[in-house]
């Protein structure tokens, strides 16, 4: 029996039907494939069957990493990946660029804005064109990061509709980025999400050597940073349980579910009300 | 050492080190055919390196499970005969597509190693060896559900790390564990420490039972 073969059914050089019974097919055991295909008539010689596997394994697992990774949480995670980047770098080059323009400038000043100043300038020397030329750098990175920015908020809500609603587009897409995409992140347990992007914490708590961090990146929600901080672990703990609820919708059927956020402000309102109380 | 056919040590500038014959992937020293298989990168070198008999040989058929980018995979293919390679993450695999293009018998599964039936149409029966690299938790149940594929002669070549089960936990007990767990379907013929090339890792070679 070789139903279940990768080469069942198929004509030899039928190269797009073989890379999809690669990707697709499935058996319950293996067999000695490459005797069977002779016998089949696939393939005149184990020779012959192994270069017909060669090119259905390429194609089949060229086309199976080229979805992968042109999927939209992947490409979301590179752009607020590449925002941060962007802001890191523009941050750093404005220093230097303070520092310098400070030293053939009166008016000195600092950050993205002064950069803009001094790119406006008319350089006059040798040193001025360079300082002017760094100065337009700077203000191209930050107008990109500012670019890449506005993506992650417009392809966040189709991405993950549920987690934007909940978490904001920019910490919807670290989410998913720190997890490795929308699946990896529905299917993690939401002590899991509570602590993403703490993991030095964590390890340090799990290697006996500090207590268990409260939150990660979910503390830049406004929930978790606007809670007095006696509370704040109620705050996290209930903000991770709704985004890993949402994570799961978004990425099991996609539908935008209102009711997952009116259920976290009702939760908020109790632990915030706490804070009357004593 | 013992080593395959296929694999030798070879003199390249500035030292004798372990090699074999095929087209250059990470920017390796080659010396005319002969590539260096850096045993700091690739655990299955420094299981070479440490001098353990694995039973591998030239033309061995190999099923490679954790072949990232193809690094380790592509010294294998180098030495065996036919070499299926499963790696789960796409990014790595893009490499390892890369590798196995200018090899003629390496073959490429983006496949979960713990979910061998995804492949098993795929990949033939009666193989020669397992070389396992899987930096998952439930290493010794990926080295167990894929013994279906080793022939009664087989060889598991396993690199346990121990931070991929327990980053807590002491090593040595990782390691204990593990191969009890894997005594259920092999025989455990011979262990040895990574040190100093791969911290916390375990090199196992086995026999199905």
């Amino acid at each position: 029996m070789t139903d279940d073969a990768w080469f069942a059914g198929l004509a030899p050089g039928d190269v797009a039907g073989a890379a999809a019974a690669v990707r697709d097919g499935r058996a319950d055991t293996p067999r000695d494939w490459p005797a069977l295909a002779v016998d089949a008539g696939f393939a005149d010689s184990e020779t012959d069957y192994y270069a017909a596997l060669r090119e259905a394994t390429l194609t089949a697992t060229r086309e199976a990493v080229t979805e992968r990774e042109r999927a939209d949480d992947v490409q979301l995670s590179h752009a607020v990946r590449a925002t941060d980047d962007l802001e890191r770098t523009a941050n750093e080059l404005a220093e230097r660029l303070a520092e310098w323009a400070g030293s053939q400038f009166a008016d000195a000043g600092s950050g993205v804005e002064y950069a803009r100043e001094v790119a406006a300038r008319d350089p006059e020397t040798p040193t001025e064109d360079r300082i002017v030329s760094l100065a337009t750098r700077v203000v191209d990175l930050a107008d990109e990061r500012d670019r890449a920015r506005v993506y992650v908020e417009r392809r966040a809500p189709e991405v993950a509709p549920n987690l934007t609603t909940l978490a904001g587009p920019v910490l919807a897409a670290r989410l998913i980025a720190l997890a490795g995409g929308l699946e990896p992140l529905a299917k993690m347990p939401s002590g899991t999400v509570q602590v993403l992007g703490a993991e030095d914490a964590l390890f340090a708590h799990l290697q006996g050597r500090a207590p268990s961090p409260k939150h990660g990146i979910i503390f830049t929600h406004e929930y978790v940073r606007g809670t007095r901080p006696a509370d704040r672990g109620s705050a996290a703990r209930a903000v991770a349980g709704k985004l890993a609820i949402a994570a799961r919708i978004d990425h099991y059927s996609g539908e935008l579910r209102p009711e997952v956020e009116r259920d976290l402000d009702e939760r908020m309102e109790t632990i915030r009300a706490r804070e009357g109380s004593e | 050492m013992s080593l395959p056919d296929g694999v030798a040590v070879h003199e390249f500038e500035g030292g004798e080190g372990l090699a074999t014959q095929g087209p250059p992937v990470y920017g390796e020293p080659t010396d005319g055919p002969w590539r260096r298989w850096n045993p700091h990168r690739s655990k299955l070198g420094a299981t070479f390196e440490l001098g353990l008999d694995t039973g591998l040989a030239g033309g061995d058929r190999v099923l490679y499970l954790g072949a990232a980018s193809g690094t380790t995979a592509s010294h294998v293919a180098d030495f065996a005969g036919p070499t299926y390679a499963v790696e789960f993450a796409p990014r790595p695999a893009r490499d390892l597509l890369d590798v196995a293009e200018a090899r003629e018998t390496l073959f490429p599964l983006l496949k979960d190693a713990r979910r061998p039936e995804t492949y098993a149409h795929v990949v033939e029966s009666s193989l020669d060896a397992i070389v396992q690299d899987v930096a998952t938790r439930g290493q010794a149940r990926v080295a167990c559900v894929n013994r279906q594929f080793l022939g009664p002669d087989g060889r598991l070549v396993a690199a346990i790390k121990a931070r991929s089960e327990d980053v807590t936990r002491e090593p040595a007990d990782v390691f204990a564990d593990v191969l009890a767990e894997l005594e259920s379907e092999y025989r455990v013929l011979e262990t040895a420490r990574l040190e100093p090339f791969h911290a916390d890792h375990l090199a196992v070679v086995a026999e199905p039972r």
